[in-house]
């Protein structure tokens, strides 16, 4: 019965991924119009509107959202905690530290007042990204000496979490023309992925995904407790350092194309494990098809809604997400 | 060797004049509002096709296409207006994408005067009319001077305290506001080496005792409620200087309108100079 649930949840996934992909070429600037879609086909633009902009952008929203529901999916497993999500162990606070440091630095080169920073603002605020999401997941691993204790590691994230945070609020008073640039890389943003950053997401994917399934008995042995899984011979310690560093991989890598998307990661496992219960081999294949599915459907939407102005996708996965997440809460409580 | 070097000689050649001698752009989109009121100001508002949600002067930008702002461009609209020209500024994602899809993107810093008057240089050389842009900045200089020149003797060299945001937030005498209050012979109460827009401390301000205050209406009017705010002698003998809309809006865009903004901060002094009085 599970079986035929889970294969037919993924069926699903795969439908709907298939049809968000299509609504994603149909859905642009003005809304949506299949009249005005076919007419772009036929037109001058249609390389560059649909083949160069929507379509990397909608595989893109989805090759996002897949890393993250498979990063909130480690998370969960990894941290026993139906609560964790993939931000959980600073990668958020060290990206968005890194765009305001690179921001910033723009500011006050060209101000003069700080001539050094003339190199800072010339690195990428993709690469700051990515650099800074890692980063602040290895000062955690630091800060809780390796990954052997749940607890020290999820202190040291909330920790490193609040610190990095605090540095960026410095910064973005000493230049507040980085304040508009780190909003929006706060809401997350799928606007501006080209197919160069679907490459890179796709590889992601494609090394995480199966190098996370390959230790998914790992996450399977913890549900059982620490003590049981290291009853059953596994090296504990070295595993888990293996299952956090793919996990700021799938995230940083998330972070620094769209910036930092909300609820994806910690939404999408919880769909999965609602319809169809399963061991983490499963849950993490699924979690993933979930995320990208979730992530492109908020990127249509964003797209449309209030055409031809367009919504920054993290509201939208935020409002939705935060209503899916008091609906969780309170079942929690009634059970 | 010889036919390789003839070649890229060749095909120099063939691509200088789409360098050198490249037509005049026809459809600019502008990211930056001071930008879009560079372009107008410089004649070229018809070849606008589309601005950020923030350019909103001269009126006729107000009908064009909006394409989100310089953060959180809407890069498909935006090259679906196929521009061959995108004015925006520094440090923003958009630059890159739009810069993949192969369109013009031109970055320009709006942060000093001298940031002004190059973009205008630089715009009137890229529409053909380098001379106009001459002219244009030689308007503005002209203004700043009779600006300076309205400002009371009595008023020169007084402490200044311009807020932009009531956190509070001054324009530092690095900012183009802060050249603009010097030219017009103020004494900033902020240090330089703060940087253009820097966060007080409410107790800095008190302890200064600026002798003008330049703020926008909405928030000089509770100022005297902040706690120990009352006690700045510029609030209890009205040496304020107090603006609203779109007055307001001239005095914080680096752009054309910095001349006018500079007569408007004088005509404030020179009616302050005459209460004094």
């Amino acid at each position: 019965m599970t079986q035929h649930r889970r294969r037919r949840l993924l069926l699903v996934l795969a439908a709907a991924s298939g049809v968000l992909l299509l609504a994603g070429l149909v859905a642009g600037g003005d809304g949506w119009s299949w009249a005005g879609f076919t007419q772009l086909l036929q037109g001058p633009d249609a390389g560059l509107i649909v083949g160069q902009i929507r379509a990397p952008r909608s595989l893109g929203a989805w090759l996002t959202g897949a890393l993250l529901g498979l990063a909130g999916a480690l998370a969960q497993g990894l941290f026993r905690n139906p609560l964790a999500d993939p931000f959980l162990l600073g990668s958020a606070s060290g990206a968005s530290l890194a765009v305001v440091v690179v921001l910033a630095a723009g500011a006050l080169a060209s101000q003069a007042v700080l001539p050094a920073a003339g190199f800072l603002s010339r690195v990428g605020l993709v690469a700051a990204a990515f650099v800074g999401a890692l980063g602040g997941v290895l000062l955690t691993l630091m800060l809780a000496r390796g990954a052997q204790h749940t607890l020290r590691l999820l202190l040291a994230g909330v920790v490193v979490g609040v610190v990095l945070t605090a540095v960026s609020d410095l910064l973005t008073l000493a230049a507040p023309e980085a304040l508009r640039g780190r909003q929006v890389f706060m809401l997350g943003s799928t606007g501006f992925l080209g197919w160069d950053s679907c490459l890179l997401l796709a590889s992601g994917l494609a090394l995480t995904l199966p190098t996370a399934q390959r230790l998914s008995r790992t996450l399977d042995a913890l549900v059982l407790g620490e003590d049981s899984a290291r009853s059953l011979g596994l090296a504990l310690p070295q595993l888990r350092l293996v299952l956090v560093c793919l996990l700021a991989a799938a995230t940083g890598l998330a972070v620094s194309q769209a910036g930092l998307v909300a609820f994806v990661g910690l939404a999408a496992p919880h769909l999965v494990r609602r319809y169809a219960p399963g061991a983490h081999g499963y849950t993490l294949l699924a979690s993933a098809a979930a995320g990208g599915v979730l992530l492109l459907a908020a990127d249509v939407a964003a797209r449309t809604l209030i055409a031809p102005q367009e919504l920054p996708v993290g509201v939208l996965t935020a409002v939705f997400g935060g209503i899916y997440l008091l609906l969780l809460l309170n079942r929690q409580r009634d059970s | 060797m010889a036919r390789a070097l003839w070649r890229v000689w060749l095909a120099a050649c063939l691509l200088a004049p789409a360098w050198v001698g490249a037509a005049p752009p026809q459809r600019i989109v502008s990211l930056v509002p001071g930008l879009t009121e560079s372009l107008c100001a410089l004649g070229a508002c018809a070849r606008l096709v589309g601005t950020d949600r923030y350019s909103n002067w001269p009126a006729e930008v107000q009908a064009l296409p909006k394409l989100g702002g310089l953060d959180d461009a809407q890069v498909e609209r935006i090259a679906a207006l196929r521009p061959d020209l995108v004015l925006a500024a520094p440090s923003a994602r958009a630059v890159q994408r739009l810069q993949a899809l192969g369109l013009r993107v031109v970055v320009l810093h709006t942060r000093s005067h001298q940031d002004v008057r190059h973009n205008l240089l630089l715009l009137g050389a890229e529409l053909g009319d380098p001379a106009q842009a001459q002219d244009l900045w030689r308007r503005i200089e002209q203004q700043m001077a009779e600006a300076a020149a309205r400002v009371p003797a009595a008023l020169r060299g007084r402490s200044v305290y311009f807020e932009v945001e009531s956190s509070p937030y001054a324009a530092g005498p690095a900012s183009f506001i802060g050249e603009t209050l010097a030219r017009l012979g103020l004494h900033n109460i902020v240090p330089a080496v703060l940087g253009p827009f820097p966060k007080l401390s409410p107790e800095f301000v008190v302890r200064a005792q600026p002798e003008v205050v330049i703020a926008e209406a909405r928030n000089l009017r509770d100022m005297a409620q902040r706690p120990g705010w009352a006690a700045l002698r510029a609030l209890q003998r009205q040496q304020l200087c107090s603006f609203a809309g779109e007055h307001y809006e001239v005095l914080v865009r680096p752009g054309p309108r910095m001349g006018l903004a500079a007569l408007q901060l004088a005509d404030c002094l020179a009616a302050m100079g005459k209460d004094a009085r």
